[in-house]
């Protein structure tokens, strides 16, 4: 163990830092992506369908074909990583924040209208923060799922953590391999851990409800 | 794009072993073995655990536990011990079938009307015909929604099989990144994103059928986006 450490504790490190970076540029973009593509369900709800049909179709595909298909166009690079990696989260976050902002009692939307809220007031104070919890559960499952799709971007080049997994593999060193999967799940369950607390902090009422 | 059709029409990639034929007869063989082997374990237990409500704790925890571990990752952890090839990659895959299914299962009997329940019992049902005449045939959408989830993860891991010496579909797209050939690289990514649409659309045909006749225009019909992982309530804690 101290000996794997010590001969590989770098590479181990570069690849959670890289894993960390090729994720959270995933995360935000496709979170970013998602809330303007709910805006726009939102202004008409006759995108909702074709809108959850494309993102279900991207999701359809396995990642391996998707990033086959990427290499053509924008090459071994990040840039074809993060459009597979954001194509896969956008079917859960869209779901996600639009059910948090389906679920929101007409009550509490006729009561924000009636204190004179604009449409815009009432999403940003009113809509969205009632919305959060299935917001960043949707989060939670997005992340989740992206620390492990990561690794498969090892192929095109990038991965992480998937690079030094496929190092171990191909140099039939297992404790590496092994030691790099650990690595990666510990960073999936700090990283669900921390949209726990995250979420937490950001609804306070809803443990003083609970109480 | 013509080099890519050229692929397709080469005679070469139509015949042996390594021909499409083959690669998409093992794609095919292994993943529905795979899906039928963990629909064989899942749903037994997902109904037994729904039925009698026990063991619903360890439920949840398998299925958040099934997707911690990564699809490529599961390939790669029993390589040292069952070597590369079919068994590998046919233990990794029903490992994989399994969360979604026994957590759809569990779940769909849960969501059984308890009334239902108690009118079949008050008719005399025993707990055997309960569960085979009124709890099955009402979770029965939600099971197959799970199978349904579980095939394409199946049929889009098996491609990375490919990763880890295996044969099938993903064989195209591997030696295309290894060899820097593009049309077989693409043409590979085709069939494979075919296959799993194709996947799809057929289970989703499977699951209207298999709807019971009393059931059918109440339940809701499963769209794409079914896919996607089962509702945030399934996520405790």
């Amino acid at each position: 163990m101290a000996e794997l450490l010590r001969r590989n504790g770098g590479m181990l490190a570069d690849g959670l830092v890289d894993h960390l970076v090729l994720t959270g540029i995933a995360v935000g973009v496709g979170f970013a992506l998602s809330l303007v593509l709910v805006l726009l369900i939102v202004r008409s709800r006759r995108l909702a369908g074709p809108i959850i049909a494309v993102a279900g179709t991207l999701y359809t595909i396995p990642s391996l074909a998707l990033f086959a298909f990427l290499v053509p166009v924008t090459g071994l690079s990040l840039v074809s990583a993060e459009i597979g990696l954001v194509s896969y989260t956008l079917l859960i976050l869209v779901r996600n924040i639009l059910a948090g902002l389906d679920g929101v009692s007409p009550d509490v939307v006729e009561a924000a209208d009636g204190m004179g809220h604009t449409r815009f007031q009432r999403l940003v104070r009113v809509e969205l923060p009632l919305a959060l919890p299935l917001i960043v559960a949707g989060l939670r499952i997005a992340t989740v799922t992206t620390i492990g799709l990561v690794m498969v971007t090892a192929v095109i080049g990038q991965g992480g953590l998937g690079q030094v997994m496929l190092r171990g593999f191909s140099l039939r060193n297992w404790a590496l391999v092994y030691a790099s999967l650990v690595v990666m799940v510990g960073l999936a369950i700090a990283a669900d851990l921390l949209l726990v607390l995250a979420g937490r902090l950001l609804t306070p009422w809803t443990r003083r409800r609970a109480a | 794009m013509d080099a890519i059709v050229a692929w397709f029409l080469d005679p070469a990639n139509w015949t042996g072993s390594s021909g499409i034929p083959n690669r998409l007869v093992e794609h095919v063989v292994l993943s529905g073995l795979a899906v039928l082997a963990g629909a064989a374990i899942a749903v037994p237990l997902g109904l037994f655990i729904g039925h009698t409500g026990r063991g619903a704790v360890a439920t949840i925890a398998v299925g958040n536990l099934g997707r911690a571990v990564p699809s490529y990752a599961m390939l790669v952890i029993f390589v040292p011990v069952l070597g590369i090839g079919f068994p590998n990659a046919f233990v990794a895959l029903v490992l994989l079938a399994l969360p979604p299914i026994l957590t759809n299962t569990y779940a769909g009997m849960r969501e059984v009307d308890r009334d239902m329940v108690e009118a079949g019992r008050g008719m005399g049902m025993r707990e055997w015909q309960l569960l085979r005449r009124v709890e099955l045939p009402l979770a029965l959408p939600v099971v197959l929604a799970g199978v349904r989830v579980a095939a394409v993860q199946v049929v889009a891991t098996a491609t990375l099989a490919a990763l880890v010496g295996g044969g099938a579909l993903g064989r195209f797209i591997a030696d295309g990144f290894a060899q820097q050939d593009r049309p077989q690289l693409v043409a590979g990514a085709l069939l494979v994103a075919g296959l799993a649409v194709i996947t799809e659309r057929f289970m989703t045909l499977l699951e209207d059928r298999a709807v019971s006749p009393g059931l059918r225009g109440i339940t809701r019909r499963p769209s794409p986006a079914d896919l996607a992982p089962p509702a945030p309530a399934a996520w405790p804690g």
